[in-house]
């Protein structure tokens, strides 16, 4: 085990050596270097929150066509430090009336549950907090503290608007997180495993996103949806409710959240990447020819990840600016009368198709062909929904005045 | 002292002072909070005792849901969110009894089986519990039955939860 080949674990044995050699027990010396790892995880994903700052506001300069941050370093690249410091001495406002320990605990909880889902990211093949065996699961169980945040956030404002806010952004989180599980299944499913790792594995062959296009269609709409950002930016609506849940955290506590979304987004993109594009790996076998076997060093796997997070972050970003906000209830109606049926079906025709082709040559090609077959079903019976829905002609009110005299 | 029992008593103490916290505090909306806190530490300890998979469900289920489900129908339901109510009823005691009665009958119980005092059992490398678990509920010489009744009971829930909510078309 050399440096290049394995570089946590050969890291973290040189540590244990260390904390052994100054006479601890072997026992507190592995707590201690767990910990070490866990702080410097918890680092890299706040640097990379860092670095997403100036990537959202150059991305959407260019999205508004503007130029965006371009004075403060190169390319304005050291803009975030400068904004960091700003929101550091700004003044910091608690409300009257606030319930001060539910609203300050509300930032930290959002962050946290960011960078929880960092335990599970697997970024190299040696390099991940841990390897779950039910990563999938963790996923929406730590989003459920997401969830929670918000509505402690909106409840201790003593804010209407943030708590209609809070509202909204529950009721979307609840709604889209049933057919997010089910999206999330259908990795499961193919790859056979929940550990993220497993299914980066089983993607070394071919992406998912191939065996199953309409799973990274849903998966992509609900992340945005959990995310809350448009179109399913409902919780901010500023043209509605100011800035929903946290319109009354100044300075760095708003950071927090702020920092949280961005971070959310990425982690999302990078999941994208983990479920349908083969995660840190999925050179379709290339690492396996001699000229090749550079592609499995955790280095080139890291920078293989980040690059897909950063593209299915990208993605997210590009929905953002391009879409309006919709209604509250085309939002609930969205989903629970057409993703939640459509994620349903198309789990059990996955886990149908899974099963009977399996065995046979012809396993990726049916795969793909039933999604394409799936979709077009969708797509006309949408069509027909939508010539009934027009077909129907709406009778002129009656004026009120002649209305008065029946 | 090994960093789990550290972990252990740390959790221990967050579980019974949240606990005790739910009952005392006078707010509605601070009880379901430390109720979180409290499932939270349940979860901490089925981690500790390496049933990874308990834990994620324990938070999915008790947070994700039911709690936020709480904290919601005590937003919905009271005109002040903020208002104070007696947090005792006329009934106090005799719960207090049967409380104390049900922990002393479950205490009793489980501290005559064996593995009361048993140390915990390392699972062996290579064998995966959540993939056990899955085949035991499916299979039908284990709990195929039970499995597949208490899904239909909660569907029957849901359709007569569906069922209520509907707007009569009179």
């Amino acid at each position: 085990m050399t440096f290049w080949n394995d570089p946590i674990n050969f890291l973290a044995e040189w540590l244990r050596g260390v904390f052994m050699g100054w006479g601890m027990a072997a026992s507190p010396a592995n707590a201690v270097t767990d910990i070490i790892g866990i702080v410097v995880m918890i680092l890299f994903s706040m640097g990379i929150a860092i670095l997403l700052v100036w990537v959202e506001r150059k991305v959407v300069a260019r999205f508004q066509d503007r130029l965006g941050p371009n004075r403060i370093g190169p390319y304005g690249l050291f803009q975030p430090f400068a904004d960091i410091v700003k929101l550091i001495i700004k003044e910091d406002i608690t409300p009257d009336g606030a319930d001060k320990l539910v609203f300050n605990m509300a930032p930290v909880i959002s962050l946290a549950s960011v960078i929880l889902i960092w335990a599970v990211v697997p970024l190299a093949s040696k390099i991940y907090g841990v390897d779950l065996n039910v990563a999938v699961l963790y996923l929406v169980a730590v989003g459920s503290f997401g969830t929670l945040s918000v509505i402690m956030a909106g409840w201790a404002s003593n804010n209407k608007y943030a708590l209609i806010g809070a509202f909204r952004m529950v009721a979307t989180m609840i709604s889209y997180e049933i057919p997010m599980v089910v999206a999330l299944l259908i990795p499961t499913i193919i790859a056979g495993t929940m550990s993220v790792k497993g299914i980066t594995q089983a993607q070394s062959g071919i992406w998912f996103v191939i065996l199953s296009p309409l799973g990274l269609l849903l998966f992509l709409i609900c992340a945005i949806a959990e995310l809350g950002r448009s179109p399913f930016d409902l919780n901010e609506a500023e043209s509605e409710i100011v800035a929903g849940f946290h319109i009354e955290y100044t300075g760095m506590k708003f950071g927090l959240f702020y920092a949280g979304e961005l971070l959310h987004a990425f982690t999302f993109g990078g999941f994208m990447a983990v479920f349908f594009f083969g995660g840190y790996g999925g050179f379709f076998g290339l690492e396996k020819l001699s000229a090749f076997t550079w592609l499995s060093n955790p280095f080139i796997q890291l920078v293989v990840f980040l690059i897909k997070a950063l593209i299915g972050y990208w993605v997210i970003m590009w929905v953002k600016y391009s879409m309006p906000r919709i209604r509250i209830d085309h939002m609930l109606l969205f989903n629970w009368k057409f993703l939640t049926p459509l994620a349903f079906v198309l789990l059990m025709m996955t886990a149908l198709v899974d099963k009977l082709l399996a065995p046979t040559n012809f396993y990726v090609l049916g795969m793909f062909l039933s999604n394409v077959l799936f979709a077009w079903i969708v797509i006309e019976i949408l069509r027909a929904y939508s010539k009934r829905e027009r077909s129907v002609t709406v009778e002129p009110a009656e004026p009120v005045a002649q209305a008065a005299h029946h | 002292m090994t960093p789990d029992q550290f972990i252990f008593l740390l959790c221990a103490a967050l579980i019974i002072a949240s606990a005790i916290m739910v009952v005392t505090s006078k707010n509605l909306v601070h009880s379901a909070l430390w109720l979180v806190a409290t499932l939270f530490g349940v979860a901490i300890l089925y981690a500790l005792l390496q049933a990874a998979f308990l834990a994620l469900v324990q938070v999915v289920v008790y947070i994700g849901a039911i709690a936020i489900l709480f904290i919601f129908a005590v937003m919905l339901t009271r005109r002040e969110l903020r208002d104070k109510g007696p947090q005792l009823n006329q009934n106090w005691g005799l719960s207090a009894v049967m409380a104390v009665f049900t922990f002393g009958g479950l205490f009793y119980i489980l501290s005559s089986w064996s593995g009361f005092s048993a140390k915990a059992v390392e699972i062996p490398v290579g064998t995966d519990p959540l993939r056990m678990l899955g085949y035991a509920l499916v299979s039908p010489d284990a709990y195929v039955l039970p499995f597949e009744v208490a899904s239909i009971l909660l569907l029957a829930a849901l359709v007569g939860a569906v069922y209520i909510a509907t707007a009569s078309k009179k």
